[in-house]
């Protein structure tokens, strides 16, 4: 089966540095990879990249077998337009570290409006998706609270309800838990476990949580440097990895 | 005290025209500045020139030589204005300059995951701009733009330059008609700072409202 997502010779720079460098990359329709790796090794860059919240400096990126940052016109590849990367847009969802709700609105309009506004539902049909939605992640008693007055666990949760909700086939999750009190780690992987079992949906997932890791994925891709070092299963990666670096990063992870 | 009660529609008539000229200037003033704001953070690189002439341009230039320019020498281009038109134009276009910067650091100053999300949700960029950004710009756009409201009242007291019988026009004439100065500038004075007040309570009102729909009310 051909892949969902398809990195081929990434590059991404910032100015002189080089943050992906010729990165090849595949995730099959319904596979669920978590990205593990030290900071700045550009785990964040790849995800952002995908949702095109960066440029790619060089290579392609192809989601559903249609290239991202390029398009068919007259037959010749040009550079993607704005309509060109909406459509790429809507089959990708992410979810940020830092949740980014939108203050402004309550708990049920964060889901609400980006239905009626991007995908055109009725007010029926957009409260009855995201009431279902906010009820899968635990928070159906808090639809008229406001972000500001929920919890880091509950805003992510929100935050994950309110991807969803755009029904995309692929999910991005960026350290969903790293801004959360310990406490509230927990009831964000729970939801993350329960999306998990869709059986349909893509997962990547940039994690510090081993645990976690080792327990959903399907496979693990350990980042250094912008590339990929190592990928395997996750019984594989975490026990015997086949790299040093795999294993100096582990060791240094698990002990610290 | 009873000079200043005989010329009591004198008075009412300069404050009247103050206040008129304030409100109509204030509110072109906030149009232009967010005409003015936005198209500097435009994508399309002409609206961003167009932006950044006008508002150079208008805070380049004295407000006295704008209102001088525009009441005696565009007759000369064939444009003749009325003088309370003319008042108008100068202090809105002038005002409009600084508020379109009010507006552009208060869209630029929402965090920029705002945006990230909103992308990552699919909004266009003008339904991010509308629905996400603005929003949440406009309760950082009140307290600036009270102070910006006072600053145009205080200028309006130039009209009266280009013979507009505001405030400080009828203070001027009766200093002149009853060589008396210590009262009709004290009123004068005190008419200013009630007006000021009265645009201070009014912003800090709005703010009020606008955070409350932010939902802030209940932190
Ligand atoms: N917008 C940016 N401008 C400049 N440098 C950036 C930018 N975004 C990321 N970087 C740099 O790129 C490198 C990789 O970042 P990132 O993808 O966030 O790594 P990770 O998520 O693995 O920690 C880091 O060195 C970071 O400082
Ligand atoms: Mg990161």
């Amino acid at each position: 089966m051909s892949p969902i997502i398809k990195l081929t010779n990434v590059c991404k720079s910032f100015g002189s540095l080089v943050v992906l460098d010729g990165l090849d990359m595949e995730v099959a329709q319904g596979e669920k990879v978590a990205l593990i790796g030290p900071s700045g090794s550009g785990k964040s860059t790849v995800l952002r990249t995908i949702m095109t919240l960066e440029t790619i400096s060089g290579g392609e990126i192809e989601i559903d077998g249609e290239a991202l940052w390029h398009m068919r016109r007259n037959g010749k590849l040009v550079a993607a337009d704005e309509a060109h990367l909406r459509k790429m847009r809507s089959k990708v969802g992410m979810v940020f570290q830092q949740f980014n709700l939108f203050p402004h609105w309550s708990v049920l309009k964060n889901v609400v409006n980006p239905l009626r506004t991007v995908l055109g539902l009725s007010a029926q049909d957009a409260r009855a998706r995201a009431e279902e939605l906010l009820a899968l992640v635990g928070l159906k008693d808090k639809l008229n609270a406001y972000p500001g007055n929920l919890s880091g666990g509950q805003q992510q949760r929100v935050a994950i309800a309110r991807a969803l909700a755009m029904r995309p086939r692929i999910m991005l999750f960026d350290e969903v838990t790293s801004a959360l009190d310990p406490e509230l780690v927990g009831e964000v992987l729970n939801v993350l476990r329960l999306l998990a079992h869709e059986h349909d949906l893509t997962m990547i997932m940039v994690t510090h949580q081993m645990g976690f890791a080792r327990e959903i994925a399907d496979r693990v891709l350990f980042f250094e440097k912008g590339r990929i070092v190592e990928a395997g299963k996750p019984d594989k990666v975490f026990t015997n990895p086949d790299s040093d670096r795999t294993r100096a990063f582990l060791n240094a992870v698990l002990q610290g | 005290m009873s000079l200043i009660y005989e010329a009591r529609w004198v008075f009412l008539e300069g404050i009247l025209t103050t206040i008129k000229i304030t409100i109509a200037a204030s509110l072109l003033a906030f149009a232009m500045a967010f005409l003015a704001g936005l198209g500097r953070l435009s994508p399309f690189a002409p609206l961003r020139w167009l932006a950044l002439v006008y508002i150079e341009v208008f805070r380049g230039v004295a407000l006295l030589v704008q209102l001088f320019w525009m009441f005696f020498v565009l007759p000369f281009f064939g444009i003749v204005l009325d003088p309370i038109v003319t008042a108008v134009l100068a202090l809105g276009l002038c005002n409009g300059a600084y508020g379109a910067e009010i507006v552009r650091g208060a869209i630029k100053s929402v965090p920029h995951g705002q945006s990230e999300a909103a992308c990552a949700l699919n909004y266009s960029r003008q339904q991010a701009l509308w629905k996400i950004l603005i929003p949440q710009a406009i309760p950082m756009m009140l307290p600036p733009f009270g102070n910006l409201a006072i600053e145009l009242l205080k200028a309006t007291a130039l009209v009266s330059l280009i013979t507009v019988h505001d405030l400080s026009f009828q203070a001027l004439t009766l200093q002149q008609t009853t060589m008396r100065t210590i009262e009709p500038f004290t009123v004068v004075l005190a008419g200013y700072f009630l007006i000021a007040i009265v645009i201070t309570g009014l912003f800090r009102l709005a703010e009020r409202q606008t955070n409350a729909r932010l939902g802030r009310g209940a932190r």
